[in-house]
């Protein structure tokens, strides 16, 4: 034990410069020539700087919705709900949240709405809904806006990410940048 | 095909076919053959040890191994808690986080000193950036600590009589430099070139489009992740591990670090058929852990993508599976496939929360755990699936009345002592600890009401988890639990602290002990281990020993979730 107890504690603080040293200032070096310089990723829009992969709560009637959060797009608290699948806190909170869209979107049968909008994410801070999430949404903000229906399912279109290749996982929409453009479209 | 499914196939025929290669590699690297990095690594090894005085030709016999072994570690346990407490004076700490309570960093230190990562905090509120680099040395160290150990079992199953294994430092070091090092570096490389932040920066504060304020939290989160995602250490910069979009931000990181998961448990695997020049065996072993895994991923992706029957049953389309607690950019079908990845892994890294998965997927995200050798974790994963095999040989030479024999060397009397033993401590330490939790609560549930964040069936089902992923230092949880609590920190502490190292020092003690025997060559009456007769043996030993022990518990859990609420309705 004693033989090894001084090496053990010289390698540790060698490991130590190693590691959380030279390793941590080689990628924080190289984080400096990738976009964002390790800030995370950002994009400007009429001067003001948003993180395109932070998910923000959008609750007027004018934007596209994003998931519901657990922790209110929190960012620097981030969590999901933690609910079992038949917890009965959580089963009434999603028919809560059905009835509220089929509120606010009238012209909605319920066989329509996907179930990423009703539920929490992960994190709370998912920046994206499915097309189908945004594609029920048109109705309401194409009135409130007075803006055609055609032109609202174009940028939904043109805002669709596509799986990775075409071939690797989902489809689906980066709920900010969508908002950031329709109010663009709506200035127009 | 449907394209989540594709996306899951890619990422297993990936793994697999970077294992082989690199498996061949970590055989060179602990053969002490040359490799192409030699150039770089050989001096840099030379410096590791001439700052630490080591002489990596001091070979150790199996006890020295041991010694070694919980000396580092303990040394690691004392520095840790030591930062943890001391965090708020500490320097960088931009978002000035406050230092941990006792149990609490009791708790964290022996978590990932043991390569567990199981966490009772939120990295984003409870650590300083210090606290977070410390906690990514023992990411580096404790893996390598379980890839050294491994590299002992296969020096120890080499066709030779012998007392003496290496150096324990040799194997550690070539461990850190020479396999984790570089691999850990491309994956961090790749996940700043895709937004991960990597700075020393406090939080960013923007005003989201509708006007309100967003704090968002930043550090050097790219370099911890890689690492986590690579030593089967799982604990996450964030609170909310790989669901966070800072950690995982797409599809592109999501495939990077599931492949990372899985890429040295597998390798290792095809390291030993290269080290003990038997191809059969590993493909053996291999064959056997593959079997399990996809017995326990095929049904889980299938319920995660067919969805919550209760919100079924409320008329609205579930078209992407069961979509609580998990992200859109990944969806329900690579949920899925990583949570199967991290449990029977000891990983326990999340990309969607498993406390919200359906009843039956959760059940089989546990048996990973409650098995913990379908691959396993860094190292330890090869060295729990050994003592199976270990119990695999006495039992079948029992059945046809030969010889216990294991590459030629005698399975006695103590060697299968020690494995039952191993394999025993491993349902005690769940059972009994989720016995205990229930019992404290079934007397005062008033007392206890914040342990639980879900009733019934499926809060019993979060003690079990939480025990399950202590014992195979796993680290994932059903994060509903409330376990900030000196209970919780000082039970699942203690349980980490066994889990870790009984079941080291217990096969490393078979294979010690079977390596100073005699060698007797292959004969006519020896139990031939490398067909797929003895592989069947080997997987009906873990599903009558490991899996069937569990079975009253996952009734009372799960599966009496999924027959009263999703089979009723």
């Amino acid at each position: 034990m004693k033989s090894n107890l001084f090496p053990s504690i010289r390698l540790t603080l060698v490991c130590l410069a190693f590691f959380c040293g030279i390793y941590t200032c080689a990628v924080w070096a190289v984080a400096q020539l990738a976009p964002g310089q390790g800030n995370g990723l950002t994009m400007n829009s009429e001067g003001k700087s948003y993180h395109i992969n932070i998910g923000q709560a959008f609750n007027s009637d004018k934007y596209f919705w994003s998931r519901p959060s657990a922790v209110d797009y929190d960012a620097a608290g981030s969590g999901g709900s933690n609910y079992g699948p038949t917890n009965p806190d959580h089963l009434s909170e999603v028919e809560a949240r059905i009835n509220n869209l089929l509120k606010y979107n009238p012209n909605l049968s319920k066989a329509e709405i996907p179930s990423d909008l009703v539920t929490t994410s992960g994190s709370g801070l998912d920046p994206h809904i499915s097309v189908q999430a945004a594609n029920i949404q048109v109705d309401r903000i194409a009135k409130i806006r007075g803006l055609s229906e055609k032109k609202l399912q174009q940028l939904i279109v043109s805002n669709t990410e596509k799986a990775l290749l075409g071939l690797f996982g989902t489809e689906r929409i980066n709920v900010l940048k969508l908002n950031l453009e329709l109010d663009q479209l709506d200035k127009n | 095909m449907n394209t989540e499914i594709l996306g899951v196939i890619l990422m297993y025929a990936t793994v697999v076919a970077l294992a082989i290669p690199l498996g061949r590699y970590i055989g060179k690297v602990f053969n002490y053959e040359k490799t192409w990095l030699d150039k770089i690594f050989n001096p840099l090894d030379k410096l590791f040890f001439k700052l630490s005085g080591i002489n990596p030709g001091n070979e150790m016999t199996w006890k020295q191994h041991l010694v070694t072994l919980l000396t580092i570690n303990g040394f690691w346990f004392i520095i840790s808690v030591f930062v943890l407490t001391n965090m708020s004076w500490l320097p960088l700490n931009p978002d000035n986080n406050p230092s941990m309570s006792w149990d609490l960093a009791f708790n964290t230190s022996v978590s990932f000193v043991s390569n567990t990562n199981l966490q009772h905090y939120s990295g984003e509120t409870s650590l300083s950036y210090l606290g977070q680099l410390i906690l990514m040395l023992w990411q580096f160290i404790s893996a390598a600590t379980g890839i050294a150990i491994c590299a002992v079992v296969f020096n120890a199953m080499k066709e030779r009589t012998t007392e003496k294994l290496g150096n324990f430092f040799s194997y550690f070091v070539r461990s850190c430099t020479r396999i984790l090092f570089p691999i850990a570096f491309i994956g961090a490389v790749i996940l700043v070139f895709n937004g991960t932040p990597m700075t020393f920066d406090g939080k960013d504060s923007i005003i989201t489009l509708e006007g309100a304020q967003q704090n968002i939290s930043r550090g050097p989160a790219a370099a911890f992740i890689s690492i986590k995602q690579l030593g089967t250490n799982g604990g996450g910069y964030y609170g909310p591990n790989s669901t966070n979009p800072m950690e995982n931000p797409n599809y592109l990181t999501n495939i990077v670090e599931t492949v990372f998961i899985f890429l040295i448990p597998i390798s290792l695997v095809f390291a030993l058929g290269f080290i003990l020049k038997r191809r059969k065996l590993a493909i053996m072993i291999y064959g056997v852990m593959t079997a399990g895994f996809l017995c326990l991923v095929i049904p889980t992706i299938y319920f995660e993508m067919n969805g919550n029957p209760a919100i079924a049953e409320m008329g609205i389309s579930q078209n992407m599976g069961s979509m609580e607690g998990k992200e859109v950019r990944f969806g329900s079908a690579a949920s899925a496939y990583w949570a199967i990845n991290t449990t029977n892994t000891s990983n326990g890294s999340v990309n969607a929360m498993h406390d919200s998965l359906t009843p039956l997927s959760g059940m089989f995200t546990m048996l990973g755990m409650m098995i913990n050798s379908f691959y396993g974790g860094v190292g330890v994963g090869f060295i729990n699936f050994y003592v199976f095999i270990i119990l695999a040989v006495f039992i079948g030479g029992l059945m046809v009345g030969r010889t216990p024999e294991f590459l030629g060397k005698k399975v006695e009397a103590k060697e299968v002592k020690i494995a039952m033993m191993i394999a025993l401590l491993h349902p005690l330490m769940i059972l009994g600890g989720t016995a205990l939790a229930s019992f404290l609560y079934a007397g005062n549930p008033e007392a206890y009401a914040g342990w639980l964040n879900n009733p019934g069936y499926h809060g019993f089902g979060e003690f079990l988890y939480e025990f399950c992923s202590a014992s195979a230092n796993n680290g994932s949880g059903f994060e509903g639990l409330g376990d900030n609590t000196p209970f919780w920190n000082i039970s699942t502490g203690l349980i980490m602290l066994f889990g870790r190292y009984l079941p080291i020092i217990g096969p490393v003690a078979i294979a010690g002990m079977l390596a100073s025997k005699k060698y007797i060559p292959e004969s006519a009456g020896t139990l031939k281990t490398e067909t797929s007769t003895f592989g069947i043996l080997v997987f009906a030993v873990i599903a009558i020993v490991a899996a069937l022990a569990f079975f009253p518990a996952l009734t009372l859990g799960p599966l009496a979730e999924y027959f009263s609420f999703c089979v009723a309705n």
